[in-house]
């Protein structure tokens, strides 16, 4: 039989990309279309007096001018983060803000326009870093319905099983700061939207979405319009990592100036507004503190973070829950206390970036436990794997670990890298060059158990439809961003039914003709819409199967689907075609079709917050990374990359690989060169040449590993793979630095100068490292002190 | 003030009106409906609006079409002979080159320009060639094996 899953087969929509045929949404235009160009703010903190358009809208060719009193509902991804206007009313909180838009007949006179309009600001006091976050008599960006506590977006404490308990059994205790710094999705495409609004009240919106469902709810809120009469279509999307997910004031802009114009309206984002609506990672301050016993157990963990979330809530809430919820679905930790914080400042709102929230906190745990184990003269790996979590368990803070390929991960890097023997003995020819290797770990969930607003409904529907020619067509509201999502639907049924991939048609991300899929976020997508799949198509086979037994004189359950046939496993001799068995299923059951859906176990534990980190399955990688670094320069160069990623099983290696190759391009980017920096409140450089990104020439080779364990929760066995492989990458990087030359750099970007610093430091006999020297006194509550789960890893009392 | 222009496109000849400041990437997509080539940055710095120009790739946003007129332009839709796929396109796709599918037009079109002249070349040789061609989605390995896999099929042809 010849099976499509775990076979490399190129993607369904490859031929469009390669014959540049796939319709992004800037590529698309409609008859008597308009252009809209939106007004930024110059200035990153002031109220805003007075906005006069006249002269705009007088401006020959101008068809329509809109301000924020024309769309003043506030809106957010989160319901509890109701914070943003599509153009500001009162306030503008960031440099590059959305104050005013136009709509003229050609972009250059919509361009024009911007510059004839007149907004008179009152400046306000930027707040900048987080320190300035915590000074209370700073003004406030937002009002206090949307905040903690005046630039305190959102304080959180938890503590899990008897901290104090386990930092007294343990023989060694480290402490340290980290900070993890704050960069950007630069997907090549910029966003794009398409409005148009007929006459009959029905809106339409094509859009660079990855959340196409998302954008549905806040088009329907903000521009008081029942949902039923909008609809929102993901078009082709040129990139996504995260910097798709929230509803963005173009797509609300381009929506209200169609309605406004009659007319079709288009907007598409410079590089440089891309940067601003950024929604990308959090630069994250932490403070670690752990307690091992003299072989390295783990007895307690103390996380503290500190989000810098820039001007609005975004996804920050969840956010800031994801910088403490993964510390504990590695490693056995059988007292942890977590305490995160995000603060708002004066620059672009960070969100979801690949790995959300979990990048900053492993990077500064992966070399904790480098530090510890070289402290303690322990083996990296083998030291790792001794403590890793073991399958059917839960972790202290009530997370469900179903498989672990982790051993085996760290196994397939360290073997094949020769880690053991080459480690801190690697020499290079050239003596100012040293080299050295380093490993981490990671892990990460395959889609968040909870949707983003709380509902009872499924997190993804399926409908496929067999039409009378052998055709199957798969309708889903899953939006494919390069991943393979909608590829992945054809190769469930095709494997389903045993019929060729050419013969799968699949719909997707439109909310007229699909039904809901929450959208390529949180790595949910094979998971969800695979096991929505499959529900969709069983009962459908059974239909199938049940009327070709009757034809065949033989039990359905001898029946299978192979290779274009309905063929009797006892007795091969007795076989129907595929189209002769759904010509017979469809005279007797009527239209073909079945839906299905799938709503993740519910597993929150008993405690406020324990909805984020929920995941049906957790997804493990190990990264050893070979670095050089030249001493006199600071230059760091990664020679190469290994790493394994137990994604579960891979439904199709190709596009895994692919995602484990991708993963490992943004963590090397992360670590070495990508920042998001800013003078005052002004990004210093919001283009794709002063913004470093690694290009063909920089990216070292990676050698991959997919090590397939079968999870019991996903779709043939399948977890997560598109965030997950970058985890350990950025960890990675820096203890190999450290095996080459001997100094700690505890923050991201490792630039040279840091590394020239170091060895300076070092030279000097002074600590040999360079990151935060301290953490912030901030106002964190009181934890909530919960019990941990029969299961989870026990603080065993060995002393007094 | 619109002049006329004169523009051949993947063997085809055009004679548009339009503004001298219009730039190759503008005409090729609003006037010509070519939207295979893509925007990325419009400043030069990312490649995914790579043409070629007489074989030689060029970068379409900074490119003012008044300047190559009787030149031959080559652009995505011109890389498949008729229904046959160039190697390339055959191999960015059977490979998992192409993710998202942006940055795609303009890496197949410097890798064209460098199969032209190179069968067979090196990684050190395609690196250098693609490097000024940003993709955020396949860390370039798969692009790598597409064009090594390409350059075998062209060099098989010859």
């Amino acid at each position: 039989m010849t099976h499509v899953i775990g076979t490399p087969l190129a993607k369904i929509d490859s031929w469009d990309k390669v014959i540049g045929a796939a319709k992004y949404a800037d590529d698309m235009s409609l008859p008597r279309m308009l252009h809209a160009r939106i007004l930024r703010s110059t200035i990153p903190h002031a109220r805003i007096v007075n906005i006069d358009t006249l002269d705009a809208e007088e401006l020959p060719g101008v068809v329509a001018v809109i301000t924020g009193r024309d769309v003043p509902i506030e809106y957010g991804i989160l319901p509890s983060s109701q914070d943003e206007q599509a153009l500001c009313v009162d306030k503008v909180r960031f440099v590059g803000d959305a104050v005013a838009a136009v709509a003229a007949l050609d972009p250059e006179t919509a361009e024009r326009a911007l510059q004839l309009i007149h907004v008179e600001y009152e400046p306000l006091t930027p707040v900048v870093t987080m320190n300035e976050a915590l000074d209370e008599t700073r003004d406030a960006i937002h009002s206090s319905a949307h905040a903690d506590h005046h630039n305190i977006h959102k304080m959180v404490a938890l503590e899990f099983g008897d901290l104090d308990a386990g930092f007294a059994e343990a023989d060694y205790i480290l402490e340290e700061n980290y900070f993890y710094q704050g960069n950007t999705h630069l997907a090549l495409e910029n966003h794009s939207a398409l409005a148009s609004f007929s006459p009959d009240g029905h809106l339409t919106l094509w859009s660079s979405t990855q959340t196409p469902h998302y954008v549905h709810r806040a088009l329907a809120k903000t521009l008081e319009l029942p949902a039923s009469r909008i609809r929102v279509v993901a078009a082709a999307i040129g990139g996504g990592f995260g910097g798709k997910t929230d509803p963005f004031s173009h797509e609300i802009v381009a929506c209200k100036l169609a309605m406004l114009t009659g007319r079709p309206v288009k907007i598409t984002l410079t590089r440089q507004e891309v940067f601003y609506c950024h929604r990308g990672r959090h630069p994250v301050l932490m403070w670690v503190k752990m307690g091992v016993r003299n072989d390295g157990e783990p007895t307690a963990l103390h996380f503290r973070t500190m989000l810098d979330g820039g001007a609005y809530g975004s996804y920050g809430v969840a956010s800031t829950y994801y910088t403490g919820a993964l510390q504990t679905v590695t490693y056995k930790i059988p007292a942890y206390k977590f305490e995160g914080m995000r603060v708002f400042t004066n620059k672009p709102p960070c969100g979801p970036k690949r790995g959300h929230g979990t990048p900053q906190p492993r990077f500064a745990l992966e070399i904790h436990l480098d530090k510890i184990a070289r402290h303690l003269g322990l083996d990296p790996a083998e030291y790792r794997k001794r403590f890793i979590v073991d399958d059917k368990t839960k972790t202290v803070n009530h997370l469900t670990i179903t498989t672990c390929g982790l051993r085996e991960c760290i196994d397939k890097v360290v073997d094949a890298s020769d880690f053991h023997n080459r480690i801190s003995n690697l020499q290079s020819p050239i003596s100012s060059l040293k080299t050295g290797l380093g490993l981490a770990c990671g892990s990460y969930l395959s889609g968040a158990g909870l949707p983003i607003y709380w509902n009872q409904m499924p997190h993804s529907g399926v409908i496929v439809k067999v039409d009378r020619g052998g055709g199957v067509a798969v309708f889903c509201g899953s939006t494919d961003i390069g991943q393979g999502s909608t590829s992945l639907l054809a190769y469930i049924a095709a494997e389903e039914f045993g019929i060729d991939v050419r013969d799968v048609r699949v719909i997707t991300a439109d909310t007229d003709l699909t039904p809901v899929d929450l959208g390529s976020y949180s790595s949910r997508v094979t998971v969800m819409t695979g096991n929505a799949c499959i529900s969709a198509i069983r009962p459908l086979k059974q239909k199938i199967l049940d009327t070709a037994a009757e034809k065949l004189l033989v039990p359905a359950e001898s029946l299978s689907f192979r290779d274009g046939e309905i063929i009797c496993e006892d007795d091969d001799a007795r076989r129907l075609k595929w189209t002769d068995a759904i010509a017979l299923a469809e005279a007797k059951h009527g239209t073909l079709s079945g839906t299905g859906s799938y709503k993740p176990p519910k597993r929150a534990g008993p405690y406020k917050g324990s909805g984020v980190g929920v995941s049906p399955s957790y997804s493990y990688a190990a990264c050893v990374a070979q670095v050089s670094v030249d001493t006199e320069t600071g230059q760091v160069r990664v020679e190469k990359i290994w790493l394994a990623h137990d994604g579960g099983r891979a439904l199709n290696p190709l596009l895994v690989e692919g995602q484990v190759e991708g993963s490992v391009y943004m963590g090397v980017g992360e670590a070495l060169m990508e920042e998001m920096t800013y003078r005052g409140g002004l990004h210093k450089a919001p283009s794709l040449l002063d913004y470093k990104s690694l290009t063909m020439n920089d990216m070292p080779p990676v050698e991959t590993f997919l090590v397939e364990t079968n999870d019991p929760e996903g779709p043939f066995g399948a977890k997560e793979a598109g965030q997950g492989p970058l985890l350990p990458v950025p960890p990675a990087i820096a203890n190999a630095i450290y095996d080459a030359i001997g100094v700690r750099i505890d923050e991201t970007p490792i630039t040279p100068d840091k590394i020239l610093k170091a060895l300076e430091e070092k030279e000097k006999g002074r600590a040999a490292r360079v990151g935060p020297k301290n953490f912030p006194n901030a106002p964190y509550p009181e934890p909530l002190h919960v019990e941990p789960p029969e299961d989870a890893p026990r603080l065993e009392r060995k002393k007094g | 003030m619109k002049q006329v222009l004169h523009l051949r496109v993947n063997g085809q000849a055009h004679e548009l009106y339009v503004e001298p400041h219009k730039t190759l990437l503008e005409v090729l997509r609003e006037e010509l409906d070519l939207t295979g080539t893509k925007h990325g940055c419009d400043l030069g710095e990312c490649g995914a609006c790579t043409v070629l120009v007489d074989g030689t790739p060029i970068l379409a946003c900074l490119a003012l079409p008044i300047e190559l007129q009787e030149r031959e332009i080559t652009t995505v839709e011109g890389l498949a002979h008729g229904a046959e796929l160039h190697p390339l396109q055959r191999a960015f796709a059977e490979l998992n080159a192409a993710q998202c599918g942006y940055c795609t037009s303009g890496m197949m079109l410097s890798a064209k320009a460098l199969l032209d002249r190179e069968t067979n070349p090196t990684r050190e040789k395609i690196r250098d060639a693609l490097a000024g061609n940003l993709c955020r989605c396949t860390g370039y390995e798969k692009i790598l094996e597409a064009v090594e896999v390409a350059g075998r099929e062209v060099a098989g042809r010859k």
